[in-house]
């Protein structure tokens, strides 16, 4: 006897709708960087460094009152399918910005006047949703580096796929589907520090996406949250 | 409400308590609640909570002891590296008196020196100088890097663990506050001092800390633990918790040839002193220049003072109180006879007023 399971539909890779892929979280792996962290979202496998605070050297970014972060997203030219030209391009220098928005409300860095925090995300492998797993991995070096922080901010993408709306879009969801929100909040307020939205959805899908996101992001916290403490547990 | 234990890790943004607490060092408040900052150690003292933190970056200090890397000379100055966002200066008139000679003679670039941070100005540069007992210019050793907060706990508790490991290597030790430790000694022994310092770094945060690295001098130098080492060193078997009285007092450098007390103001702030006076400590943490990382001010410098002032204030209200009881009583006994007069006539005459 076949019983048909009355849950919504399930999705390529055999995830619920509401599934994350899995993740992995590791704090603390480049010897060299202040901090460090190490972020596995399904497919994709990310590098987060952060060195400083430390003298900036960009002169137009240094601020009297207080330290500012400069973040450089890229991504390896084996990371993807077809090999990617090094170096910055549109896409890297608009995640980079926007990283960078998602990070800055964390941080508490008027204890460093006239320094700067550099956040380096490394992408050796994409499989969609890489800017959200970037941000993931940027909040847990960040930490790791003793930077004085508000909240860890984790982020988690939701999104549209054959008219349902489906948390932490693929690759193949992300370009056959209908529609991505990629969405970084902070914790512990709820504070959403990233929105972006591209594709068409109804206000109620949005505002379903936004809620699923959330609830993606709140699993990505607690992960984020084990890691950093797993770094200072002696066996 | 209060969700953490004393040395519990925790990481920026958990909520460690909510009212009736204040908020110290590593921490901030939001909506009444006190949450870490940094990823560290709850360290609880009365009801303050500060969070000690398991990494971070020196912030150079007026007072402190530091070693730096000469990398420039310019006209009448040095600029030096002291592992920090900001930079160190030496100023030609530490070194000459009035009269200039050329500057690369005497340090050159790629020197290491033991430096004091003389002052500290807005823009948080250091200006360093070489006045005090065994400042000046390394010669050989190696240079060994740790997190500045872990720096008390290489120290450990009146100098045991630095003691301890001078006294297993032979070798000449000396810890800038910065967290660069200076080693010279036998080529073999200061390989083993490093891993030694490398080990304490990993483990700073882990009680039982003095033990452990004791069992593992041994056996790096002789190969083997002594069945009586139980009975032999006693004075060690100190600080076998971690102490975060070393991270309040903030001790200086611990190195016989070079930290013996000098009459000098700045350094009469080390962790001997400070317990010898511990009444004048409010007076100690007065000089000190203001802890430019402190997040949130905490509300009270000295709690036990504060206490002790909201006693006697209290105590004050009370007096205050059993006054003007008896100011009232006096007042009616006074009153009494006017009143009855009042009653009758409807006008009387208050000669309190």
């Amino acid at each position: 006897m076949i019983f048909i399971s009355e849950e919504r539909k399930i999705r390529e890779d055999g995830r619920k709708y509401n599934e994350l892929r899995p993740i992995k979280i590791e704090a603390g792996v480049l010897e060299r960087a202040d901090g460090s962290a190490y972020v596995e979202v399904g497919g994709n496998k990310i590098f987060a460094c952060v060195y400083g605070p430390k003298e900036t050297y960009k002169r137009r970014l240094l601020r009297p009152d207080k330290g500012v972060i400069s973040v450089r997203y890229s991504m390896a030219p084996f990371s993807v399918d077809s090999r990617k030209k090094p170096g910055p391009d549109r896409r890297s220098n608009e995640i980079s910005k926007i990283t960078e928005d998602a990070l800055r409300p964390a941080l508490l860095l008027e204890g460093f006047p006239r320094s700067m925090v550099e956040v380096y995300i490394e992408v050796i492998s994409a499989e969609g949703g890489t800017r959200c797993a970037g941000v993931t991995a940027a909040a847990v070096a960040l930490a790791d580096a003793g930077i004085p922080m508000k909240d860890i901010p984790a982020g988690c993408a939701a999104g549209k796929m054959n008219d349902e709306v489906v948390l932490d879009l693929s690759e193949i969801e992300d370009k056959n589907g209908q529609a991505d929100v990629p969405l970084v909040i902070m914790p512990r307020t709820g504070e959403i520090t990233l929105l972006q939205a591209d594709g068409n959805l109804s206000q109620e899908e949005f505002e379903e996406a936004i809620n699923l996101a959330i609830d993606g992001c709140m699993q990505v916290s607690e992960l984020q949250k084990e890691a950093l403490k797993a770094r200072y547990v002696l066996e | 409400m209060i969700y953490v234990e004393n040395k519990d890790l925790v990481i920026p943004g958990e909520v460690l308590a909510e009212d009736d607490f204040y908020s110290g060092r590593g921490t901030f408040k939001e909506d009444g609640k006190i949450c870490s900052s940094l990823i560290g150690l709850v360290s609880l003292r009365n009801k303050k909570i500060n969070v000690i933190p398991l990494k971070s970056k020196y912030v150079p200090k007026k007072g402190d002891v530091v070693i730096g890397k000469i990398n420039d000379v310019r006209f009448s100055m040095w600029g030096v590296d002291i592992n920090s966002p900001y930079e160190g200066i030496i100023p030609a008139s530490e070194v000459f008196g009035r009269d200039k000679k050329t500057l690369n003679k005497v340090f050159d670039v790629g020197d290491v020196l033991f430096l004091r941070v003389v002052d500290v100005d807005e823009v948080k540069k250091a200006k360093l100088g070489l006045k005090g007992r065994g400042m000046g210019k390394f010669k050989g050793g190696i240079i060994v890097e740790i997190a500045p907060t872990k720096v008390p706990r290489l120290i450990g508790k009146k100098g045991s663990m630095i003691n301890m490991i001078k006294d297993k290597t032979g070798c000449k030790i000396v810890v800038g506050q910065n967290g660069l430790v200076w080693i010279r000694g036998d080529s073999e022994m200061e390989r083993i001092t490093r891993d030694i310092i490398s080990v304490i770094e990993q483990e700073a945060h882990t009680s039982g800390l003095t033990d452990r690295i004791r069992e593992k001098l041994y056996l790096d130098i002789t190969g083997e633990i002594p069945n009586e080492f139980d009975d032999i060193d006693d004075d060690y078997v100190e600080s076998p918790t971690f102490d975060f009285e070393d991270f309040e007092n903030n001790p200086k450098v611990d190195d016989e040839p070079i930290t013996e007390p000098l009459p000098n103001e700045g350094f009469k702030r080390n962790k001997r002193s400070n317990k010898r006076f511990n009444n004048n400590k409010k007076f100690h943490k007065k000089s000190r220049s203001p802890r430019k990382y402190e997040l949130e001010k905490p509300q009270l410098q000295n709690f036990k003072d504060e206490l002790e002032q909201e006693e006697l204030e209290a105590k004050r209200n009370e007096d205050f109180m059993d006054n003007i009881d008896n100011i009232e009583k006096e007042k009616n006994n006074v009153k009494k006879p006017f009143e009855t007069g009042k009653n009758k006539s409807g006008f009387s005459i208050f000669r309190d007023d």
